[in-house]
C-alpha cells in the first residue's frame, strides 16, 4: 500500500464519517433550520467527494456536475428558508382577530387572506 | 526515476494531502453540527467547508490534472460557490432569527432587536415582521 493509497483512503474515511454524522443530524435535528443547515453541509460534502473522486480516478469528466451543484445548491436552502419564515409567523397568527381590532395602523388589504393563499 | 516522474509524484501526493485536509474540514463541520447548542451557531460550523474545502479540492484537481483547460473549467465552480454561499447563509440565518431558534443569552449584542422593536407589531419569535413581499 503506497502513501498515495493511504491518503486517499484517509480522505474517504473522514468524508464517510462526516456524512454519517450529518445524516444523523438531518434525522434527529430538532428544528427545520437544523435540518436545512445539515442538508447544506451534505450537499457541500457531495461536491467535495465528486471532486475527490476525480483526483483519485484521474479523470475530469464530472467537473460539469460540480459546476451545476455549486450553482443550484442555493435554490433549496433559499426556498426552504422562505417557507420556514412564513411557517414561523403562524403561531402569532393564532390571535388574528385581536391584532386586527387593536392594531388599526396595520391596515393592510387583508393580510391574512393573502398570506393564506400563498401558504 | 526521471525528474519529470519525481515532480509528478510530488504533485500527486500534494493533491492527496489537500483532499485529506478538505475531508477534515467537512468532518469538522459535521462535528460542529453536534457540538454547537443552537441552529444559528451550527450555521457558523456549516459554512467552513463550503468555501475553503471546495477551494482545496479544486486545487487538488488542478494539481492532479495539470491542464490549463481544466483550470479554466474549475474557476466557475469556485466563483459560483463564492456568490451563492453567503446568500443562502443569510437567508437561513434570517429565518432562524425570525423563528427564535437561538439562545439569546449566548449573544454578546443583538443589533437587530432594536429594529425589530421599532417596527410596527414586531415581536420575536415569529412576530409580525412586514415581509418585503407584502404590499
Amino acid at each position: 500500500m503506497t502513501l498515495l493509497t493511504v491518503l486517499w483512503m484517509l480522505a474517504g474515511g473522514l468524508a464517510t464519517v462526516a456524512v454519517l454524522l450529518v445524516l444523523a443530524r438531518i434525522i434527529t435535528g430538532p428544528t427545520l433550520i437544523d435540518r436545512l443547515i445539515a442538508s447544506d453541509v451534505m450537499l457541500t460534502t457531495l461536491i467535495l467527494v465528486v471532486g475527490a473522486e476525480m483526483v483519485i480516478s484521474g479523470h475530469t469528466r464530472t467537473i460539469p456536475l460540480m459546476v451545476v451543484l455549486a450553482a443550484t445548491g442555493i435554490l433549496g436552502s433559499v426556498a426552504v428558508a422562505r417557507f420556514v419564515s412564513r411557517a414561523g409567523a403562524e403561531p402569532t397568527g393564532a390571535q388574528p382577530d385581536e391584532s386586527q381590532q387593536t392594531g388599526a395602523e396595520t391596515a393592510l388589504p387583508s393580510p391574512e387572506g393573502g398570506d393564506d393563499e400563498r401558504r | 526515476m526521471s525528474d519529470a516522474e519525481t515532480v509528478a509524484g510530488i504533485l500527486d501526493i500534494a493533491a492527496a494531502v489537500l483532499l485529506v485536509v478538505a475531508a477534515l474540514l467537512t468532518l469538522a463541520a459535521a462535528i460542529g453540527l453536534w457540538r454547537f447548542p443552537d441552529p444559528l451557531s451550527r450555521l457558523h460550523a456549516a459554512t467552513k467547508p463550503q468555501i475553503l474545502g471546495l477551494i482545496l479540492v479544486v486545487v487538488a484537481i488542478a494539481l492532479s490534472a495539470r491542464s490549463a483547460t481544466v483550470l479554466l473549467l474549475l474557476v466557475p465552480v469556485v466563483a459560483l460557490q463564492l456568490l451563492t454561499a453567503p446568500i443562502s447563509a443569510h437567508m437561513v440565518g434570517r429565518a432562524g432569527y425570525r423563528n427564535g431558534d437561538f439562545d439569546p443569552s449566548t449573544l454578546e449584542v443583538d443589533e437587530l432587536a432594536a429594529d425589530v422593536d421599532s417596527a410596527p407589531g414586531g415581536e420575536l419569535p415569529g412576530g409580525a415582521w412586514e415581509d418585503e413581499a407584502a404590499p
